[in-house]
């Protein structure tokens, strides 16, 4: 069942997660709930989706029992902020931030993390 | 196709969101340029229960359905752009945005809003998320069974301190004067509360850990004595501070940096007005940022209805 009030695509499994991981080689999953601190991130990625065709972008309901895959992962660990934000390249975590994130920084890490390795 | 824009409204919270339904439905062409996130300090807000004829409702619903109202009349919103530079003067405003973009129109309507003030103390950036919060609602049940420092003396942060008080054993209140300025009722919810402790006249310094919040070094102001406070995290509600960096120069700002305005919500700048948060005022509700978005809308349509009527009465002559 859907949670999250977004434009954005909702993931609803650990399956499913993994699943997108594996067949796509850039995805962005932020994980969290319809607060002040996640709507903001929510926002910045759909404005990302038109530019970025590289990178797929989705959201994950943090009280989802199936989002234990995000909470439980272990570079989430310590994390004390909503939302929990990752970054997968490839199948495996590239990156993960906690708590909120402007277009600047978002940005900057999908630059960063997600730029063809020469 | 004409790209001059007959108002231009900078910033999407609940005096832009106004402001652009106003002037879109009175069928002025009409673009919102929003740096942050659409809603502003609205989405910032779990719960509204105030607002007059809504029930009560979540801060991120209201702005949503503000969003859609705006757009539906046709006003354009571009949101998380950064802007880089203004040029409010003349009959034709310009702003450039940082990705070289740049836009025109006949009037301007600044309304940037404002943000959480942060402490700007060292280690604030780094615990952001692993132990400093700026949103209890949010953040509240990371700290369940946890130890955390409350910083602040206004109604966020006392009646946020027993919001806490559900999740964490202990919470501290620091404050940098001897008093509060939250309301009575609120100072004396806190004051009841047996989890809540306070420690007056005192300002914290920097925050220490390893990979998480582990403490703060709390600065006694009287007696300039510093003393270092365990804790699990620090929940920060400072006050907010207009966005008008980037107007500074531009527009006429009070000493706290707020836009000043006359009771039309006009500028020093013909042409130019403002509404929101960031304008000079004492009360920073929604409704009042809604008033203002208003008065701000229907002034600008008046602006461009005399230039109308003064361009026409000008071809005539001309004729």
């Amino acid at each position: 069942m859907k949670m999250l009030q977004t434009n954005l695509h909702e993931i609803e499994t650990a399956t499913e997660l993994e699943k997108m991981i594996q067949e796509n080689e850039n995805v962005m999953v932020c994980c969290g709930r319809m607060g002040p601190m996640c709507m903001p991130v929510y926002d910045v990625m759909e404005e990302l989706e038109d530019e970025r065709d590289d990178v797929k972008f989705a959201v994950m309901a943090f009280d989802n029992p199936e989002a234990a895959i995000i909470r439980n992962a272990p570079e989430t660990n310590g994390f004390m902020g909503l939302p929990f934000t990752m970054y997968y390249k490839n199948g495996k975590v590239a990156h993960a931030t906690s708590s909120i994130q402007n277009m600047q920084q978002v940005a900057s890490i999908l630059d960063e993390q997600f730029a063809e390795k020469v | 196709m004409n790209d001059t824009y007959d108002v231009m409204i900078i910033g999407a919270g609940a005096a832009g969101l106004t402001a652009g339904i106003y002037s879109s439905r009175a069928k002025l062409t009409t673009l919102i340029l929003n740096e942050g996130a659409v809603g502003g300090q609205m989405v910032l807000t779990e719960e509204i229960a105030n607002y007059p004829g809504v029930p009560a409702t979540k801060g991120y619903m209201l702005a949503n359905t503000m969003k859609q109202q705006a757009k539906s009349f046709g006003c354009k919103i571009k949101s998380n752009i950064k802007i880089a530079r203004y040029d409010l003067e003349g009959d034709i405003k310009k702003v450039e945005l940082e990705d070289g973009r740049s836009f025109k129109a006949r009037s301007v309507i600044l309304t940037p809003g404002g943000r959480p003030r942060s402490l700007n103390i060292p280690g604030e950036d780094k615990f952001k998320g692993t132990g400093i919060s700026y949103c209890a609602t949010c953040d509240g049940d990371f700290f369940t069974g946890k130890e955390v420092v409350v910083v602040g003396g206004g109604n966020s942060a006392l009646e946020e301190a027993v919001a806490l008080t559900q999740f964490a054993t202990k919470v501290t209140i620091v404050h940098q004067f001897d008093h509060f300025q939250a309301f009575k009722h609120a100072v004396e919810e806190a004051q009841k509360n047996p989890k809540i402790n306070f420690i007056m006249e005192s300002e914290l310094r920097s925050f220490y850990g390893n990979g998480k919040l582990e403490s703060v070094d709390i600065e006694h102001l009287p007696t300039g004595k510093m003393s270092s406070l365990k804790t699990d995290g620090t929940f920060i509600f400072v006050g907010y501070q207009p966005n008008t960096e980037t107007l500074n120069g531009l527009v006429k700002l009070n000493e706290r940096n707020e836009i000043v305005v006359d009771t039309d919500m006009k500028t020093n700048i013909d042409g130019v007005f403002a509404a929101g948060d960031s304008i000079v005022k004492k009360y920073r509700q929604v409704t009042t940022a809604v008033a203002d978005g208003t008065i701000a809308a229907l002034s600008a349509a008046r602006y461009l209805s005399e230039k109308h009527v003064k361009a026409g009465e000008l071809l005539e002559q001309e004729a």
